[in-house]
């Protein structure tokens, strides 16, 4: 393994985790839900469900987020460098994939890992392993 | 009260994406490059999300309501299946693609990133697809 020290950030990613950890443990304090994007969003599909109108404020409130960080401090870096077909395909993928496997990074990651839910690490570990496996496969054999 | 926790909450979980570089998907592959030149961020991100929502989150595991007397929806299954698997499987695989999860694509789709737009679109296709093959299941 070789550590990519230049990029590594440790104090903003611990301070932008409990700031994540913050956010989920407000809705489950006070509205009793957990914070999954994937199942917020998810739910939003089906119209008329109880709860969508939470569910649209939390999805504006992350929606926000860039626009206030703009005014704030700066404009946020975000480079993509996919490619339209990588992007669809992978759009796809992960809203099939976390429907279908009931959560993503934020409901299974966090909030299941902070539980302590079986489900949340067996979710966490398999969506890792694949995620590290498609990047060893695409920047190593593919692009090797 | 729901409704202004569940904007903040929102507001405040966006912005830790992108205070803790989540929402840059070359960021988060950096992370998933495990053999590559491995930047180890990630790994810190959620364990600062982990040790806060901690105690917060097993107090809930065992409370009978919310702390302002609302009940608690909490997962009810504890069954570890194969569409947990297959499905997390799946999603990891999109994810270690473009380097977007759902909160980050939502961010990138906010600060105008058109490769987001393009994501979050699919995203939503993939949400409806899954719906329409899942339908036949919930009637039987």
């Amino acid at each position: 393994m070789n550590i990519d020290w230049a990029s590594f950030t440790p104090w903003s990613a611990l301070a932008g985790g409990v700031m994540i950890g913050l956010a989920a443990s407000l809705l489950m304090l006070f509205n009793g839900r957990i914070a999954g994007i994937s199942g917020i969003v998810g739910a939003l599909l089906s119209p008329r469900q109880a709860g969508n109108g939470e569910r649209w404020l939390f999805v504006l409130g992350i929606l926000m987020a860039p626009l206030l960080y703009t005014l704030l401090v700066a404009r946020p870096t975000i480079v993509v460098e996919a490619g339209p077909l990588a992007l669809v395909s992978a759009g796809l993928l992960v809203g099939f994939g976390s429907r279908l496997g009931s959560g993503c990074t934020s409901g299974h990651g966090v909030c299941g890992l902070s539980r302590l839910s079986m489900r949340g690490l067996v979710a966490t570990l398999s969506f890792m392993g694949s995620g590290f496996l498609i990047v060893y496969v695409i920047r190593h054999l593919w692009g090797g | 009260m729901r409704n202004l926790i569940a904007l903040l909450s929102g507001l405040l979980f966006g912005l830790g994406l992108i205070v803790a570089g989540m929402a840059n998907p070359a960021k988060v592959l950096g992370f998933l490059d495990l053999f590559g030149a491995w930047d180890p961020s990630l790994a810190l991100v959620m364990a600062g999300a982990i040790a806060t929502a901690f105690m917060p989150m097993q107090w809930a595991n065992r409370a009978s309501c919310t702390l302002t007397g609302e009940p608690l929806q909490l997962p009810d299954t504890r069954r570890i299946d194969r569409r947990l698997v297959i499905g997390s499987l799946i999603f990891g695989a999109g994810w270690g693609l473009a380097g977007f999860c759902p909160g980050p694509a939502l961010v990138g789709l906010a600060a105008a990133v058109p490769q987001a737009a393009l994501f979050v679109a699919a995203m939503l296709a993939g949400m409806l697809l899954f719906k329409w093959f899942d339908q036949p299941r919930a009637r039987q």
